[in-house]
């Protein structure tokens, strides 16, 4: 209904002259994909100047650390930020990885929806090969200047570098300037340049808290950065070790639609259907092949691309209800615990943070023929704020998600849980807690959910939000078992000052008034105390060694003996100070490592001490110690040794004795306001 | 050195023995104090006052705060120790300073200097001033026809607290005891302890005072020691009539009750500071009715202190639950100096007259 129907009530007068049926025909035309994006850029994510700002390096970033992993190769990614003009910038991205045959670089910058992932089941930051053409394209249309693109493969003399536009009606790469030229000091390696309206922001969604990170998640990666005032940064690469090379597969029949399945279809190069169904798709066998034929009535022997519509409903219908076997997720690379935990303290270490919470990989899932895998991480204490909310970093496929959060699975997950019982604050046990807290958490999926082109925001489903919440569950309990022991540590400081300061002191002072000898004080301290005191400390020494102690205090009234466990990083283990400890008893494959400690005499000392070496060196916590073979209540700067270790720690030995809990009563008083004076 | 202080001598050396002893003895050291919160306090009939009950709380060295606490108390011994025997008094103000150089026994506010002479009034039964402790002069004066002989440097010299004094008053000493402190009560036939020093200032510039043969003693807030000690002597020795004049809200009920019950933190002498015969004139809730007074809201700590005042044995009797009723119920309070509202002569014209009156008084 047109606006004057509704003021009206009547149908609006037509109007004289209205274009025929035929004429409107000529106006119709193909749109190309190009154009359309072009018209609808904020699907993209250049919806603002400070956003394609930001867009355009991330999906260049992306790609180069693509390439590198492919190749095999450690990235180093270099940016720059040049101002030329009012709101418009030089970028310039340069990678060190394999290059790009020329024939195929005019495409790869210069057309949309063009790249070699498009059809592939994998785990990659980009995902549709839409995004450094659609930022050539952007550049293009909003500064009217080409980009220029220069790439050298390894073992070729030159390098050939070209100007590239996009032609928005043909969706095809118009190229000038294509020369080949000596690229002075570089083996291989790609580098883009390009102007673009935009606009260079600091702050929460800015391009040097991008690179920071996807600095975290891809330590191996060594990113610079110079901003458009020419300060440089260095996020330093942090480990040696490349992330596994994320497996092809093939894609799973479940939760494919109609639309999908006349593609793959279309594009088989496979003889029958039958062949199509047993050899395109990962889980399809023989036997489940015929059974889907058989159920859907449609003839294996005709050709793939004959599948009517009808044919691909029965095929789907068929699909439903025969049982497939989940697709496999050894094509996943998660990051690892160990690294998301070095990628963050290489990252985050000028916040000083306290504590490291153990990360957590959950275990592959599939849900709807696609496999996922969620990891979650948090830091603690230090410099981070503690009046704001906390930090929620958000990665899908070891790319920052920035933008959105609110829109985000990741976000919903974090708020839907209640954090008070782990130690942060939160009004009411839901939403995004308080505390001086950053949260990490990465989503690897073959085809990670989004809820937009502009990959900006992960889109929820139960499977996905149940897993990130027992990853984030995991984490918490780690967390929370380090504020115990902070806790404890006060609790146990507290008791050290009684009785290394406040006792003597009182019995000083008491001896010299009555003027009578000054007593002993071991009977007295060891009653306060009643523990076996464990109180660890750390030594560096340069980047890469670590030395470890261990001081053991007896202040019970007996003699005990015990064992003390750590889980440690083994390639760490250089040289022979570890083994060289009189309480050393061995240490398996995993690096958990075994002490014993015989007979110690009341109110008497030990040390156990060890050296760690290498980059893994500051993984490793001093307070992460374990023991067996005490009573826990009587135990202070050590935990328990886990169950879940599958080291079989010393039994307690029980003795006569009377263990008194901690009664912590402190005295009563009141507020008064009944104050004389 | 008299009696008194060897006295507090001795049992303050008790206290520091009996660390010394469990400290020898291999045990962790503890004490036991007296309760000091409302839930501790009982009737004491024989003085008409409220007074400590049988609850104790016990101090440990297992915890830091209590460790600290029997550090300082070790300490404070040492010091009380030491200014007996040269001769010297300090205020507690500077107890609090001298602690500095007491490692960890050192005071961090001059509350838990304050609370440690208490808890030692309470351990060894002696009073700070035996101690050797004063606290600073607190700003109570008195203002009537009769006369203190007090001492000064020159000796004993006697004052009228009319003649002899500015429009302010008489300034009341730390110390109001019979050797350094006597009492002639003059023309005075009552007393009247008002709360704020403009209503004090009104009734003198209205001749309230010479009039009714009445002496003013200005509270200036809770009132110290000393001046509840001076209102007790004056009540019990010369059998003056005392009444107490504050405004009409939680805080001044509470101001009341410590002259006439005894305070909490004070309750282990509450037979020396107590004036049980003592009547509250107003300003009561009553008043705001009756005399239609402007008021304000009470907020929400004023709602909770009369909350707490329902639960404080004290304020048990029927006028009290009645009035603080009264006022829960009305959610106003209001101040002595709204009764301006009708002229300023109208608090010494009708309002205190009538009052007095009613409580045979006058």
């Amino acid at each position: 209904m047109s606006a004057d129907e509704k003021k009206t009530g009547k149908p609006a007068p037509r109007e004289k002259k209205a274009p025929t049926a035929e004429q409107m025909a000529a106006k119709q035309q193909e749109i190309s994909v190009t154009e359309f994006f072009e018209k609808n850029k904020q699907i993209l994510g250049f919806d603002s100047r400070s956003k394609s700002l930001l867009m355009g390096i991330k999906e260049a970033v992306d790609n180069s650390l693509d390439a590198c992993e492919e190749a095999g190769i450690l990235p180093d990614i270099n940016v720059v930020i040049d101002k030329v003009g009012d709101e418009e910038y030089r970028i310039s991205v340069e990678d060190n990885g394999p290059g790009i045959v020329h024939r195929m670089i005019a495409n790869v910058f210069g057309r949309l929806l063009y790249g070699s992932r498009f059809h592939a089941l994998r785990q990659s930051r980009g995902q549709q090969g839409i995004g450094i053409s659609a930022t050539v394209m952007y550049g293009n249309i909003t500064t009217g200047k080409p980009a220029h693109v220069q790439s050298k493969v390894e073992g070729e003399d030159t390098a050939s570098g070209m100007d590239i536009v996009v032609d928005t009606k043909t969706n095809r790469p118009i190229v000038s300037n294509d020369l080949p030229f000596i690229w002075e000091g570089k083996e291989h390696g790609t580098k883009i340049e390009y102007t673009i309206k935009g606009r260079y922001i600091a702050g929460k969604q800015s391009v040097f808290e991008y690179l920071k990170n996807t600095a975290i998640v891809n330590p191996h990666a060594e990113i610079t950065f110079r901003d458009p005032d020419g300060k440089k940064y260095t996020f330093e690469r942090a480990t040696e070790i490349m992330p596994p090379r994320p497996k092809e597969i093939k894609p799973h029949p479940e939760g494919m639609e109609i639309g999908d399945l006349l593609k793959y279809s279309g594009n088989s190069a496979q003889k029958t259907v039958s062949a199509f169904l047993k050899n395109d798709f990962s889980r399809i066998t023989e036997r489940l092949c015929k059974e889907i034929l058989d159920i859907s009535g449609v003839d294996g022997g005709k050709k793939p691309g004959s599948l009517t519509r009808e044919d691909a409903i029965a095929i789907l219908d068929a699909i439903k209800k025969v049982k497939i076997m989940a697709p496999p997720t050894d094509c996943l690379s998660p990051i690892g615990d160990t690294l998301i935990k070095k990628g963050l303290m290489h990252v985050l270490d000028g916040l000083r943070p306290d504590y490291y919470a153990t990360p957590v990989t959950r275990s592959p899932k599939a849900v709807n023929g696609n496999p996922f895998v969620v990891e979650a991480g948090i830091v603690y204490g230090g410099d981070i704020p503690s009046d704001s909310q906390i930090q929620i970093l958000r990665f899908a496929n070891r790319v920052p998600l920035l933008y959105q959060q609110g829109a985000c699975a990741i976000t919903k997950a974090v708020s839907d849980m209640d954090w008070r019982r782990y130690g942060l604050e939160q009004r009411g046990g839901k939403g995004i807690p308080f505390g001086p807290a950053i949260i990490l958490v990465h989503v690897a999926s073959t085809k990670v959910p989004f809820t937009s082109e502009g990959k900006e925001a992960v889109a929820n489903f139960p499977e996905l939000q149940s897993e990130i919440g027992l990853a984030l569950r995991l984490c918490a309990r780690n967390l929370k078992s380090h504020l115990n022991k902070i806790e404890r540590k006060n609790k146990t400081h507290a008791k050290f000052e009684i009785v290394q300061e406040i006792l003597p002191d009182m019995a000083k002072k008491a001896a010299d008034h009555l003027g009578r000898p000054v007593p002993s004080l071991d009977r007295t301290i060891t009653r306060i105390m009643n523990v076996v005191w464990i109180e660890p400390s750390v030594k560096k020494d340069g980047k890469q060694k670590r030395t470890f102690t261990y001081k053991v205090y007896n202040y019970t009234s007996i003699p005990r003996t015990f064992r003390l466990h750590a889980h440690l990083p083994k390639e760490c283990i250089k040289d022979l100070s570890i083994y060289s400890s009189p309480f050393f008893l061995d240490i398996n494959e995993e690096g958990k490592a075994n002490w014993e400690i015989r007979d110690i005499q009341p109110s008497a000392s030990v040390t156990v001490e060890f050296v760690l070496t290498g980059e893994m060196a500051e993984t490793f916590d001093a307070d992460d110690i374990y023991f067996s073979g005490l009573n826990p209540v009587m135990v202070m700067g050590a935990e328990m040794l886990p169950g879940d270790w599958g080291i079989k720690g010393m039994e307690i030995i029980e003795t006569e004795e009377d263990i008194r809990e901690e009664e912590e009563e402190s005295e009563m008083t009141e507020e008064e306001d009944l104050d004389d004076e | 050195m008299n009696d008194r202080q060897k006295t507090a001598l001795g049992s303050l050396t008790g206290v520091v023995e009996n660390i010394y002893d469990q400290l020898d003895g291999g045990e962790i050291p503890s004490m036991e104090l007296p309760l000091r919160s409302k839930k501790n306090i009982e009737f004491d009939s024989r003085h008409s006052v409220w007074k400590y009950g049988d609850l104790k709380t016990s101090r440990t060295a297992k915890t830091v705060n209590g460790a600290v606490m029997m550090l300082r108390t070790v300490y404070t011994s040492d010091f009380i120790n030491e200014m007996i025997r040269d001769g010297k008094s300090s205020t507690l103000r500077e107890m609090y300073y001298i602690s500095e150089g007491w490692n960890n026994a050192k005071f961090h506010s001059q509350d838990e200097s304050n609370l440690l002479a208490e808890d030692l009034e309470t351990i060894t039964g002696c009073m700070r001033e035996d101690f050797k402790l004063r606290p600073e002069e607190s700003g109570a004066h008195v203002y009537g026809d009769l006369n203190f002989e007090t001492m000064t440097k020159k000796g004993m010299k006697k004052v009228n607290c009319i003649d002899d004094v500015s429009e302010a008053g008489f300034a009341v000493p730390y110390k109001v005891e019979d050797d350094t402190f006597r009492i002639d009560p003059g023309n005075t036939k009552f007393i009247m302890a008002i709360e704020t020093g403009g209503m004090y200032a009104r009734l003198i510039e209205n001749g309230f005072p010479e009039k009714y043969g009445c002496a003013l003693v200005h509270l200036s807030g809770q009132p110290a020691r000393s001046t509840r000690r001076l209102i007790k002597r004056m009540n019990e020795e010369f059998g003056l009539p005392v009444t107490v004049f504050t405004d009409g809200d939680p805080w001044s009920f509470r101001i009341y009750a410590s002259v006439a019950y005894g305070a909490i933190k004070t309750a282990h002498i509450s037979e020396y500071l107590a004036t049980p015969a003592a009547q509250f004139i107003g300003v009561t809730a009553s008043d705001i009715l009756n005399y239609d007074l402007p008021t304000d809201k009470l907020n929400d700590k004023d709602i909770g202190a009369l909350n707490a005042e329902l639960t404080d044995p004290r304020f048990t009797d029927e006028f009290w639950v009645t009035e603080i009723q009264a006022m829960l119920g009305m959610k106003k309070k209001s101040e002595q100096q709204a009764l301006a509202k009708y002229g300023l002569d109208y608090v010494t014209d009708t309002y205190l007259p009538e009052k007095l009156t009613d409580m045979g008084v006058l």
